[in-house]
Protein backbone atom coordinates (compact mmCIF):
# COMPACT_ATOMS: atom_id res chain seq x y z
CA UNK A 1 0.00 0.00 0.00
CA UNK A 2 2.97 2.30 -0.45
CA UNK A 3 1.86 5.15 -2.70
CA UNK A 4 4.47 6.04 -5.34
CA UNK A 5 5.15 9.57 -6.57
CA UNK A 6 2.66 10.72 -9.17
CA UNK A 7 -0.56 8.98 -8.10
CA UNK A 8 -1.75 11.92 -6.03
CA UNK A 9 -1.26 15.55 -7.06
CA UNK A 10 1.14 17.93 -5.35
CA UNK A 11 -1.38 19.99 -3.32
CA UNK A 12 -2.99 16.94 -1.72
CA UNK A 13 0.41 15.31 -1.14
CA UNK A 14 1.71 18.50 0.47
CA UNK A 15 -1.39 18.83 2.65
CA UNK A 16 -1.02 15.23 3.77
CA UNK A 17 2.63 15.94 4.48
CA UNK A 18 1.70 18.87 6.71
CA UNK A 19 -0.89 16.78 8.57
CA UNK A 20 1.60 13.93 8.96
CA UNK A 21 4.24 16.28 10.39
CA UNK A 22 1.72 17.74 12.84
CA UNK A 23 0.57 14.31 13.96
CA UNK A 24 4.15 13.11 14.30
CA UNK A 25 4.89 16.04 16.58
CA UNK A 26 1.89 15.03 18.70
CA UNK A 27 3.13 11.43 18.65
CA UNK A 28 6.59 12.42 19.87
CA UNK A 29 5.02 14.30 22.78
CA UNK A 30 2.62 11.49 23.68
CA UNK A 31 5.20 8.75 23.20
CA UNK A 32 7.25 10.08 26.08
CA UNK A 33 4.40 9.03 28.39
CA UNK A 34 4.25 5.56 26.86
CA UNK A 35 7.97 4.88 26.82
CA UNK A 36 9.38 3.58 30.05
CA UNK A 37 12.79 2.08 30.56
CA UNK A 38 11.67 -1.26 29.16
CA UNK A 39 9.45 -0.16 26.34
CA UNK A 40 12.03 2.03 24.60
CA UNK A 41 14.23 -0.86 23.43
CA UNK A 42 11.10 -2.88 22.69
CA UNK A 43 9.97 -0.08 20.38
CA UNK A 44 13.25 -0.42 18.49
CA UNK A 45 12.63 -4.12 18.09
CA UNK A 46 9.05 -3.52 16.97
CA UNK A 47 10.17 -1.09 14.25
CA UNK A 48 12.77 -3.57 12.99
CA UNK A 49 10.24 -6.41 13.09
CA UNK A 50 7.69 -4.41 11.10
CA UNK A 51 10.36 -3.60 8.52
CA UNK A 52 11.21 -7.28 8.13
CA UNK A 53 7.64 -8.53 7.98
CA UNK A 54 6.62 -5.83 5.51
CA UNK A 55 9.02 -7.54 3.09
CA UNK A 56 7.06 -10.78 3.34
CA UNK A 57 4.35 -10.37 0.73
CA UNK A 58 1.81 -13.15 0.94
CA UNK A 59 -0.41 -14.09 -2.01
CA UNK A 60 -4.08 -13.18 -1.95
CA UNK A 61 -6.60 -13.82 -4.73
CA UNK A 62 -5.87 -13.32 -8.41
CA UNK A 63 -2.19 -12.54 -8.86
CA UNK A 64 -2.19 -10.03 -6.03
CA UNK A 65 -0.13 -9.98 -2.88
CA UNK A 66 -0.34 -8.15 0.39
CA UNK A 67 1.95 -7.49 3.27
CA UNK A 68 1.69 -6.48 6.89
CA UNK A 69 1.19 -2.79 7.56
CA UNK A 70 1.91 -3.29 11.24
CA UNK A 71 0.13 -0.27 12.68
CA UNK A 72 -2.04 -2.16 15.16
CA UNK A 73 0.69 -4.67 15.89
CA UNK A 74 3.04 -1.86 16.93
CA UNK A 75 0.33 0.08 18.76
CA UNK A 76 -0.76 -2.88 20.88
CA UNK A 77 2.83 -3.79 21.77
CA UNK A 78 4.33 -0.37 22.55
CA UNK A 79 1.44 2.10 22.63
CA UNK A 80 -0.40 3.89 19.80
CA UNK A 81 1.81 6.97 19.56
CA UNK A 82 5.10 5.13 19.97
CA UNK A 83 3.80 2.60 17.47
CA UNK A 84 2.96 5.33 14.98
CA UNK A 85 6.53 6.62 15.25
CA UNK A 86 7.79 3.08 14.58
CA UNK A 87 5.70 2.85 11.39
CA UNK A 88 6.66 6.36 10.26
CA UNK A 89 10.35 5.48 10.72
CA UNK A 90 9.95 2.29 8.71
CA UNK A 91 8.25 4.24 5.91
CA UNK A 92 10.97 6.89 5.96
CA UNK A 93 13.73 4.30 5.66
CA UNK A 94 11.86 2.37 2.96
CA UNK A 95 11.38 5.55 0.95
CA UNK A 96 14.92 6.88 1.37
CA UNK A 97 16.91 3.68 1.09
CA UNK A 98 14.80 1.00 -0.60
CA UNK A 99 12.92 3.11 -3.18
CA UNK A 100 9.62 1.87 -1.77
CA UNK A 101 6.95 4.56 -1.47
CA UNK A 102 7.44 7.90 -3.21
CA UNK A 103 9.24 10.63 -1.31
CA UNK A 104 6.61 13.20 -2.28
CA UNK A 105 4.01 10.67 -1.08
CA UNK A 106 5.71 10.07 2.27
CA UNK A 107 3.17 12.21 4.10
CA UNK A 108 0.32 10.29 2.50
CA UNK A 109 1.86 6.97 3.41
CA UNK A 110 2.62 8.01 6.99
CA UNK A 111 -0.90 9.37 7.34
CA UNK A 112 -2.51 6.18 6.03
CA UNK A 113 -0.37 3.54 7.67
CA UNK A 114 0.98 5.10 10.87
CA UNK A 115 -1.99 7.22 11.89
CA UNK A 116 -5.17 5.97 10.21
CA UNK A 117 -4.03 2.34 10.39
CA UNK A 118 -2.01 2.58 13.60
CA UNK A 119 -3.59 5.14 15.94
CA UNK A 120 -7.03 4.70 14.32
CA UNK A 121 -6.66 0.93 14.43
CA UNK A 122 -5.74 1.15 18.11
CA UNK A 123 -9.03 2.99 18.76
CA UNK A 124 -10.81 0.06 17.11
CA UNK A 125 -8.80 -2.31 19.31
CA UNK A 126 -9.91 -0.38 22.41
CA UNK A 127 -13.53 -0.47 21.27
CA UNK A 128 -13.41 -4.22 20.65
CA UNK A 129 -11.76 -4.83 24.00
CA UNK A 130 -14.52 -2.84 25.62
CA UNK A 131 -17.11 -5.47 24.75
CA UNK A 132 -14.92 -8.48 25.52
CA UNK A 133 -14.00 -10.10 28.82
CA UNK A 134 -10.87 -8.63 30.41
CA UNK A 135 -8.51 -11.52 29.76
CA UNK A 136 -5.18 -11.93 28.00
CA UNK A 137 -6.52 -14.14 25.19
CA UNK A 138 -9.13 -11.48 24.48
CA UNK A 139 -6.40 -8.84 24.13
CA UNK A 140 -4.74 -11.04 21.53
CA UNK A 141 -8.04 -11.68 19.72
CA UNK A 142 -8.97 -7.99 19.72
CA UNK A 143 -5.56 -7.08 18.29
CA UNK A 144 -6.05 -9.50 15.40
CA UNK A 145 -9.55 -8.28 14.52
CA UNK A 146 -8.59 -4.60 14.86
CA UNK A 147 -5.51 -5.18 12.69
CA UNK A 148 -7.68 -6.61 9.93
CA UNK A 149 -10.08 -3.68 10.09
CA UNK A 150 -7.19 -1.20 10.15
CA UNK A 151 -6.03 -2.31 6.70
CA UNK A 152 -9.47 -1.54 5.26
CA UNK A 153 -9.38 1.83 7.05
CA UNK A 154 -6.01 2.62 5.49
CA UNK A 155 -7.31 1.62 2.05
CA UNK A 156 -10.29 3.96 2.49
CA UNK A 157 -7.87 6.73 3.47
CA UNK A 158 -6.06 6.13 0.19
CA UNK A 159 -9.37 6.29 -1.66
CA UNK A 160 -10.22 9.65 -0.11
CA UNK A 161 -6.81 10.98 -1.11
CA UNK A 162 -7.31 9.67 -4.63
CA UNK A 163 -10.75 11.23 -4.75
CA UNK A 164 -9.26 14.58 -3.69
CA UNK A 165 -6.11 14.52 -5.74
CA UNK A 166 -5.87 11.55 -8.08
CA UNK A 167 -3.96 12.49 -11.22
CA UNK A 168 -5.82 10.15 -13.59
CA UNK A 169 -9.53 10.27 -14.41
CA UNK A 170 -10.91 6.88 -13.43
CA UNK A 171 -14.19 5.60 -12.10
CA UNK A 172 -14.05 6.44 -8.41
CA UNK A 173 -16.71 3.92 -7.60
CA UNK A 174 -14.74 1.02 -9.04
CA UNK A 175 -11.52 2.24 -7.40
CA UNK A 176 -13.31 2.26 -4.06
CA UNK A 177 -14.77 -1.21 -4.54
CA UNK A 178 -11.46 -2.62 -5.75
CA UNK A 179 -9.42 -1.04 -2.93
CA UNK A 180 -11.76 -2.14 -0.17
CA UNK A 181 -12.24 -5.58 -1.72
CA UNK A 182 -8.59 -6.51 -2.03
CA UNK A 183 -7.66 -4.93 1.29
CA UNK A 184 -10.33 -6.92 3.07
CA UNK A 185 -8.43 -10.01 1.94
CA UNK A 186 -5.07 -8.52 2.88
CA UNK A 187 -6.63 -7.55 6.22
CA UNK A 188 -7.19 -11.21 6.98
CA UNK A 189 -3.45 -11.79 6.61
CA UNK A 190 -2.73 -8.71 8.72
CA UNK A 191 -5.07 -10.03 11.39
CA UNK A 192 -3.43 -13.45 11.47
CA UNK A 193 0.13 -12.08 11.65
CA UNK A 194 -0.87 -9.60 14.37
CA UNK A 195 -2.72 -12.29 16.32
CA UNK A 196 0.30 -14.62 16.20
CA UNK A 197 2.84 -11.94 17.09
CA UNK A 198 0.90 -10.35 19.94
CA UNK A 199 0.03 -13.88 21.12
CA UNK A 200 3.70 -14.85 21.19
CA UNK A 201 4.72 -11.77 23.19
CA UNK A 202 1.74 -12.25 25.50
CA UNK A 203 2.84 -15.82 26.15
CA UNK A 204 6.44 -14.92 26.95
CA UNK A 205 6.32 -11.40 28.41
CA UNK A 206 2.72 -10.30 29.04
CA UNK A 207 4.07 -7.32 30.98
CA UNK A 208 5.45 -5.88 27.74
CA UNK A 209 2.10 -5.73 25.93
CA UNK A 210 0.96 -2.12 26.19
CA UNK A 211 -2.58 -2.89 25.05
CA UNK A 212 -3.06 -5.34 27.93
CA UNK A 213 -1.31 -3.43 30.69
CA UNK A 214 -4.59 -3.02 32.60
CA UNK A 215 -4.56 -6.77 33.26
CA UNK A 216 -1.28 -6.71 35.15
CA UNK A 217 -1.07 -6.54 38.91
CA UNK A 218 -0.66 -2.90 39.85
CA UNK A 219 2.90 -1.67 39.74
CA UNK A 220 4.46 -0.13 42.79
CA UNK A 221 3.97 3.54 42.22
CA UNK A 222 5.27 6.24 44.50
CA UNK A 223 2.61 8.24 46.34
CA UNK A 224 3.27 11.24 44.11
CA UNK A 225 2.14 9.15 41.20
CA UNK A 226 5.48 9.35 39.45
CA UNK A 227 6.44 6.15 37.71
CA UNK A 228 9.98 4.82 37.86
CA UNK A 229 12.26 7.75 37.14
CA UNK A 230 13.71 6.65 33.83
CA UNK A 231 17.18 8.06 34.43
CA UNK A 232 17.67 5.56 37.25
CA UNK A 233 18.96 2.96 34.81
CA UNK B 1 6.08 -8.79 47.34
CA UNK B 2 6.54 -7.40 43.86
CA UNK B 3 10.13 -6.33 44.34
CA UNK B 4 11.40 -7.98 41.19
CA UNK B 5 15.15 -7.98 41.28
CA UNK B 6 15.85 -5.29 38.71
CA UNK B 7 19.01 -6.92 37.44
CA UNK B 8 17.21 -10.19 36.74
CA UNK B 9 14.42 -8.36 35.03
CA UNK B 10 16.88 -6.45 32.88
CA UNK B 11 18.64 -9.68 31.95
CA UNK B 12 15.34 -11.27 30.94
CA UNK B 13 14.47 -8.24 28.87
CA UNK B 14 17.85 -8.37 27.17
CA UNK B 15 17.26 -12.03 26.35
CA UNK B 16 13.82 -11.21 24.98
CA UNK B 17 15.24 -8.44 22.81
CA UNK B 18 18.05 -10.62 21.51
CA UNK B 19 15.60 -13.42 20.74
CA UNK B 20 13.26 -10.99 19.02
CA UNK B 21 16.07 -9.54 16.94
CA UNK B 22 17.23 -12.99 15.89
CA UNK B 23 13.72 -13.91 14.78
CA UNK B 24 13.49 -10.59 12.92
CA UNK B 25 16.84 -11.09 11.18
CA UNK B 26 15.84 -14.65 10.31
CA UNK B 27 12.61 -13.48 8.71
CA UNK B 28 14.44 -10.76 6.82
CA UNK B 29 17.15 -13.06 5.51
CA UNK B 30 15.61 -16.48 5.07
CA UNK B 31 11.93 -15.79 4.46
CA UNK B 32 11.98 -12.58 2.41
CA UNK B 33 13.35 -14.34 -0.71
CA UNK B 34 10.27 -16.58 -0.60
CA UNK B 35 7.82 -13.67 -0.53
CA UNK B 36 5.26 -13.31 -3.29
CA UNK B 37 6.42 -11.07 -6.10
CA UNK B 38 2.90 -10.35 -7.33
CA UNK B 39 1.86 -6.70 -7.22
CA UNK B 40 0.47 -5.67 -3.85
CA UNK B 41 -3.12 -4.56 -3.33
CA UNK B 42 -2.67 -0.90 -4.28
CA UNK B 43 -0.40 -1.73 -7.22
CA UNK B 44 -2.88 -4.26 -8.56
CA UNK B 45 -5.80 -1.86 -8.23
CA UNK B 46 -3.81 0.84 -10.05
CA UNK B 47 -3.08 -1.58 -12.90
CA UNK B 48 -6.66 -2.86 -13.15
CA UNK B 49 -8.22 0.59 -12.87
CA UNK B 50 -5.80 2.18 -15.29
CA UNK B 51 -3.84 4.64 -13.17
CA UNK B 52 -0.62 2.66 -12.71
CA UNK B 53 0.96 4.72 -15.49
CA UNK B 54 0.76 7.89 -13.43
CA UNK B 55 3.48 6.61 -11.09
CA UNK B 56 6.80 8.39 -11.53
CA UNK B 57 10.15 6.65 -11.29
CA UNK B 58 11.39 6.63 -7.73
CA UNK B 59 13.81 9.38 -6.74
CA UNK B 60 16.31 6.85 -5.39
CA UNK B 61 15.32 4.09 -7.82
CA UNK B 62 18.96 3.68 -8.83
CA UNK B 63 20.19 3.50 -5.24
CA UNK B 64 22.38 0.61 -4.10
CA UNK B 65 19.51 -0.99 -2.16
CA UNK B 66 16.60 0.01 -4.38
CA UNK B 67 13.68 -2.42 -4.49
CA UNK B 68 15.11 -4.55 -1.69
CA UNK B 69 18.17 -5.83 -3.49
CA UNK B 70 21.87 -5.22 -2.98
CA UNK B 71 23.50 -3.80 -6.07
CA UNK B 72 26.10 -6.15 -7.47
CA UNK B 73 24.86 -9.30 -5.76
CA UNK B 74 23.89 -11.63 -8.61
CA UNK B 75 21.98 -14.27 -6.65
CA UNK B 76 18.48 -12.85 -6.37
CA UNK B 77 17.56 -14.61 -3.13
CA UNK B 78 20.81 -13.62 -1.46
CA UNK B 79 20.44 -10.06 -2.70
CA UNK B 80 16.94 -9.80 -1.21
CA UNK B 81 17.98 -11.45 2.03
CA UNK B 82 20.99 -9.21 2.49
CA UNK B 83 18.94 -6.10 1.82
CA UNK B 84 16.55 -7.35 4.49
CA UNK B 85 19.36 -7.70 7.03
CA UNK B 86 20.66 -4.22 6.20
CA UNK B 87 17.14 -2.79 6.51
CA UNK B 88 16.57 -4.42 9.88
CA UNK B 89 19.87 -3.09 11.22
CA UNK B 90 19.21 0.44 9.92
CA UNK B 91 15.65 0.44 11.27
CA UNK B 92 16.62 -0.90 14.67
CA UNK B 93 19.49 1.57 14.98
CA UNK B 94 17.41 4.54 13.87
CA UNK B 95 14.54 3.61 16.17
CA UNK B 96 16.84 3.16 19.18
CA UNK B 97 18.28 6.62 18.57
CA UNK B 98 14.88 8.25 18.08
CA UNK B 99 13.27 6.64 21.12
CA UNK B 100 16.38 7.25 23.20
CA UNK B 101 16.22 10.95 22.35
CA UNK B 102 12.51 11.10 23.15
CA UNK B 103 13.18 9.55 26.54
CA UNK B 104 16.08 11.86 27.31
CA UNK B 105 13.99 14.88 26.37
CA UNK B 106 11.05 13.68 28.46
CA UNK B 107 13.34 13.09 31.42
CA UNK B 108 14.79 16.56 31.10
CA UNK B 109 11.34 18.13 30.99
CA UNK B 110 10.27 16.11 34.01
CA UNK B 111 13.32 17.19 36.00
CA UNK B 112 12.85 20.80 35.05
CA UNK B 113 9.58 20.67 36.89
CA UNK B 114 7.09 19.52 34.32
CA UNK B 115 6.29 22.03 31.65
CA UNK B 116 8.85 24.84 31.42
CA UNK B 117 11.65 23.71 29.07
CA UNK B 118 10.35 24.32 25.60
CA UNK B 119 13.73 23.59 24.05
Amino acid sequence: MHIPDGFINAPVSAAAGAVAIGLTAVAVKRASDELDERRAPLAGLVAAFVFAVQMLNFPVAGGTSGHLLGGVLAAVLVGPWTGAICIALVLLIQGLVFADGGLSALGLNVLNMAFVGGVGGYAVFRAIRGVLPKTKPMVVAASGVAAGISVVMASIAFFIEYWLGGTTEVSLRTVFAAMVGVHTLIGIGEGIITFLTVGAVMAVRPDLVYGGRDLLPALTVTPSGVTTPGGAS
Amino acid sequence: MSTTAPTRDRKNLALFLIGGLLVTLGLAFFVSPLASSSPDGLEKVSIDQGFAGSADDHTVGDGPLADYGVEGVEDEGLSTGLSGIIGVVITFGAAMIVFGLIRVQAERTRRAGGSSTAA
